[in-house]
Parts: C-alpha cells; sequence; structure tokens
C-alpha cells in the first residue's frame, strides 16, 4: 500500500480542523499506530475518539467534497461526525500483523452503533476491499438502520463491489426499512432488468395491503419498462398523488418503449417539466404541490 | 416530570413497554449487564450479549425517544462457571470503554461463592482502572449478610462509595448501606424485592439522599412503569416533588454521570449525528403530550385493528 495514503492525509486535516486542544493526542495516535502499535493501541484510539473529540458533524466545504471525490470517484463524506472520521484514519493508519479484514471482524463484533457506522463509512477506504464481502453482508443483515445506511448511503463501495443481486437486496432493503434511494452512490448506473422485476413485485405487493408505494421505486424501473404489464403500472402512478405521479412520468421519460410517450401525453404538464429540465430526480422531493 | 429508570433488562422486554414507558416520562434507562434466566454456556454467546446491549438495545429504545445506557460486567450467578468466567473477563475491557457505557455491573453476589468473590474483586479492580461507578447487585438468599459482606469487599479494595450504587435494597439493608456512604438501589419488582408502598414508607422515613428507585423489570414477572408507578404513588402519597424527583431521576444522573457517558443534554439537546442515527426524540420532551401511566393491554384491547 502506498504511504502516506491519501485518505487519511484528507481525514487527519478535516479532524484536526475540529480537534481543538486534542488535535496533538489524536495525531500522536495516528503516528504510533503508522509506526506499528499493537492492535490494543487501537482499541484505545478508536474508543476514546468521541471522548476525545466529540461527536459534532465534519464541517466540509465544497473543496473538500472534491477531494474526497477525486480521491475515491463517490466517495462523499458529508454526514461523517468527528469521531467517526478519526476512527476511519486510525484504521487506516494502523499496519498490523493481521490481514485487514480479520481486524475488522473483530473490531465489528464488539462496535457500539457510533462504530459501526463509522467502520461501514469508510468501506471504499480500505485495503483489500473484496476481502471484506461477509462483513459487509453482516452490516447489510442489520435491522438498526443508521448502520445499513452507512453502507447504502453516499458510499461508492456496493457500486464498485456488489454482484448484481447483493446489489438488487440492498436497494430491496432501502425500500423496506423506509430510507431514502437518492443517495445510493450508482443508482442508475447498476439498474438492472432483475431489480425491475423485483421493484415491480414488490409495488404490487404494497398496492394489495393498500400501502403506499415509494415514488423513487420507478426510478430504477423505468429505463426497463418495456412491456405492457410494466408501463400499466407506471400509468397506475401516474394517477398517483403529486410526487408519485411526478415519479411515474420520470420513469416513463426513460422508458426505452415507444409507447410510453403515449401514457406521458396524459401529463403533458410533467412532460414539459422534463423537458425544461426542472423536474429531475434530484428535484422529485420538492415536486410536492 | 422527567424520569430516569437506572435499571431495566429491556433486551426480555417487548415495544409496548418501550411506549408504556416513554408514554410515562422515562427519558433515560440503564440496562445493566446481567444473566438472561439461564446460564450461557459459551463465551460467545455471553459475547453476543455484550455487543447487543451496546448496540442494538440502544437502537431500539431510542425508536421510542428514550435514552439507553448500559453497564458491563460478569454478573454473580455466571461467575460460577470458572471457564465461562475466565473467557468473558478477557472480553470486558473490550466493552467497558464503549459509548454509553456507563458502570461495571451489575457484579457482586448470588451464593456468595469463591469463584464469585474472586471475579467480583476483579472487577472492581477494573472499575477504579477505567475510573467507572459500579453497580452492585446484592444477593436474594442471605441477603444482609451479602449485603453487608459486598460493602466490606468495597472498602477493602479502597472503592469510593460516591461511585458505588448498592442495589436491591430492602427495609433491613437501607440504614447500613446509607450509613457507610454508599448510594442505596431499591427495585419495585413484585413479590422478590421491593413494593412502592413500602417504598414510599421508606421515602418518608429516610428522605432523598442516596436512594435510587429503579424497577429491574426482566425476563420475569416485573413492571417496567416501576420508577413511575412509585413517583406517581409518592407524590400522592404527600412526598415532595423535589424527593420525588431526586430519587427517580436526579441522583441515578449524578451517580451514573461519573462515566462521562450519561448527561442530561443527551435528551434535551441530543447531537445531530444522534438525532440521525440513534435517537429519535422524546414526545414528552417535544411538548406533545402529557406523561401518563398506561398498560399496553389496555392500549392493544381499545384498537381491534392491525394495521
Amino acid at each position: 500500500m502506498p504511504s502516506p495514503c491519501p485518505p487519511v492525509d484528507l481525514l487527519r486535516t478535516w479532524v484536526v480542523r475540529q480537534a481543538g486542544d486534542q488535535a496533538a493526542w489524536f495525531e500522536e495516535g495516528l503516528a504510533r499506530l503508522a509506526a506499528g502499535a499493537v492492535e490494543r493501541e487501537l482499541h484505545i484510539v478508536l474508543g476514546l475518539a468521541p471522548r476525545r473529540l466529540g461527536k459534532a458533524d465534519l464541517a466540509l466545504d465544497e473543496a473538500d467534497l472534491a477531494a474526497a471525490d477525486a480521491v475515491y470517484a463517490g466517495w462523499n463524506p458529508s454526514g461523517w461526525s468527528v469521531d467517526g472520521a478519526a476512527r476511519v484514519a486510525a484504521l487506516l493508519a494502523h499496519h498490523g500483523n493481521r490481514p485487514f479484514a480479520e481486524m475488522f471482524k473483530d473490531l465489528r463484533r464488539t462496535a457500539d452503533v457510533a462504530e459501526l457506522v463509522a467502520l461501514y463509512r469508510g468501506l471504499p477506504l480500505y485495503p483489500e476491499p473484496e476481502a471484506l464481502a461477509f462483513e459487509v453482508g453482516e452490516g447489510l443483515r442489520s435491522n438498526m438502520r443508521a448502520v445499513f445506511e452507512a453502507i447504502c448511503h453516499h458510499n461508492p463501495y456496493p457500486r464498485d463491489q456488489f454482484d448484481e443481486h447483493r446489489w438488487n437486496h440492498m436497494v430491496l432493503k432501502a425500500l423496506f426499512v423506509e430510507t431514502t434511494l437518492a443517495p445510493i452512490v450508482g443508482l442508475d448506473e447498476r439498474a438492472n432488468p432483475e431489480l425491475a422485476r423485483i421493484l415491480r413485485d414488490y409495488a404490487h405487493e404494497r398496492w394489495a395491503a393498500g400501502r403506499p408505494v415509494s415514488p423513487e421505486l420507478w426510478r430504477c424501473v423505468g429505463p426497463f419498462a418495456t412491456d405492457a404489464a410494466a408501463l400499466d403500472d407506471l400509468d397506475r402512478a401516474l394517477g398517483g398523488a403529486s410526487v408519485e405521479a411526478a415519479a411515474a412520468a420520470l420513469a416513463l421519460h426513460a422508458s426505452p418503449s415507444p409507447d410510453a410517450a403515449g401514457f406521458l401525453a396524459a401529463r403533458s404538464d410533467l412532460a414539459a417539466r422534463i423537458a425544461a429540465g426542472t423536474l429531475t430526480w434530484h428535484t422529485l422531493p420538492e415536486a410536492e404541490d | 416530570m422527567m424520569l430516569i429508570d437506572p435499571h431495566a433488562h429491556m433486551i426480555s422486554r417487548t415495544t409496548d413497554d418501550y411506549e408504556a414507558m416513554a408514554a410515562a416520562g422515562i427519558v433515560a434507562l440503564i440496562e445493566p449487564a446481567f444473566w438472561v434466566g439461564q446460564p450461557r454456556t459459551f463465551v460467545g454467546t455471553y459475547v453476543d450479549y455484550l455487543s447487543t446491549i451496546v448496540g442494538w438495545e440502544r437502537f431500539r429504545a431510542g425508536q421510542f425517544g428514550i435514552r439507553h445506557y448500559c453497564t458491563i460486567g460478569l454478573n454473580s450467578k455466571e461467575a460460577n462457571n470458572e471457564e465461562l468466567a475466565e473467557g468473558v473477563m478477557e472480553w470486558l475491557p473490550r466493552f467497558a470503554l464503549k459509548e454509553g457505557v456507563v458502570a461495571i455491573g451489575e457484579i457482586g453476589y448470588d451464593e456468595q461463592t469463591e469463584l464469585e468473590d474472586r471475579y467480583f474483586r476483579q472487577q472492581l479492580t477494573l472499575a477504579r482502572e477505567l475510573e467507572l461507578p459500579v453497580m452492585i447487585h446484592t444477593p436474594h438468599r442471605d441477603k444482609k449478610r451479602g449485603t453487608s459482606r459486598s460493602m466490606d469487599v468495597c472498602d477493602e479494595m479502597g472503592m469510593d462509595p460516591s461511585w458505588v450504587v448498592i442495589d436491591h435494597n430492602n427495609e433491613e439493608t437501607v440504614a447500613e448501606t446509607l450509613q457507610r456512604g454508599y448510594w442505596a438501589g431499591f427495585s419495585i419488582y413484585p413479590s422478590t424485592k421491593m413494593g412502592n408502598r413500602r417504598m414510599v414508607e421508606i421515602l418518608k422515613q429516610y428522605g432523598a439522599e442516596r436512594i435510587i428507585v429503579d424497577s429491574a423489570c426482566d425476563w420475569g414477572i416485573s413492571d417496567a412503569l416501576g420508577v413511575a408507578k412509585t413517583a406517581k404513588l409518592a407524590l400522592e402519597s404527600g412526598v415532595p416533588a423535589e424527593t420525588v424527583h431526586r430519587v427517580c431521576y436526579a441522583h441515578a444522573l449524578e451517580v451514573y454521570g461519573k462515566s462521562g457517558q450519561m448527561k442530561e443534554s443527551d435528551w434535551l439537546e441530543p447531537a445531530a449525528i444522534d438525532q440521525r442515527t440513534l435517537f429519535e426524540g422524546n414526545s414528552i420532551l417535544r411538548g406533545g403530550r402529557e406523561p401518563r401511566i398506561e398498560l399496553p393491554d389496555e392500549r392493544r384491547s381499545q384498537s381491534l385493528y392491525i394495521d
């Protein structure tokens, strides 16, 4: 691994900026870990991080976010906390005797909620990312929404590492736990016909139960809405409330079917806003009347 | 009135209990590590249990607007399985400094065996090293002697009594506990421990000083509203509101707050990161409604529909 590793430098800079009189403690800790300190020292740094540094949100500006994206395309640390960033920096700085994945497993087994969130947010930055597949599965299966979101949101690891099955089940679970799809990195890129089928089946289940369907669901359906049944589903959503109708319109717009335009014509107002670029998946949450 | 239940084994309780506790004014609670009704036979199951109370249970409580804290320890019953105990002792330091861990506990005696004594002492040493308060479980059988002995050992080990809660007191043990400078916990637990009418009499006799009320609700027949019902009964019986506030809120915060892991601002002004991940807010703190004591059965029977 190249040293010094760029992500650890970025994280160090951000943490130190907010660390006040604890900056020296943090930097000395990183230095000791980099110099080959035993794992117990790592546990101590990880444990003391929130006590020493607090739990404030990391204050990042546009330049910081751009630097993060340059280090790893799609890595978006907005929403990270100071202690979380410090913990990931400590993990990256540490050079232990065991393979990274083994050490990670050990930390995950004893982690509290905030530690789990930090461990999983750091996924794109770790060495040998493919060796963490099992660990990531454990996080995805978590019922703690924040832990699931640490993997699912603002994190390019799933886009780059998940096979189609795991990707599809992550998106489906995101809908199940009622979190948003928009922050999933690679949502459009990784959309696939099997996911579109799963999501349409899910929409039918929700309709049958008389429960609302998340408008975002249609985003992963549109590009694969090629047959009459799929277009009928979108047509049904088009008749729904404002956000749902707007989402259906966007999905119809993305459909490769020549028949899609005919359905969309029923809502020429929405079609016009799509053409003008004022209605997109990014502006969808504001589509409420 | 905001209330704290400083002894509640929520891992054994349902969401109905969380709802009822939140409605009754509980803003924070402490889940002491204990046994789970039957012995664990693998170190790994104990480790996963500790992981549950520092993680999953904390999250679960947050969904109901209740801040969850815990204590970490090897309990007296399972201390008698030496192989298990040795394994668990190795893991304890890894858990004792997790976020929201407010004490080493509940530790102490069950049958007052040599093994119980050995691990009790080792854990008191750990608490001193880590600068954590201690929650002590006093035995059900040979209680008076066991309670005295627990404090003898604490004194011998150089513990500061103001950092130690002697829990499950009763009329027979309270005078000595208070006289020796320890915090006196009372568990409002039907049939086996303390009843709330008796508790009110103790408050009238001893006042508030260093007294703490908890429910100790667990997998047995117990009441998650033990603290709330005691507070209500005490107020109705003419115990001053200030006394009730101290024994049902302030004292627990004072002693377990020494850990640095429990602050009033945790529930009054939670950090942004916690609001997004861990704590959905308390409807009483948001001014949503008056605290009320209601039973799950009453609420269940009011609605035929399950949507």
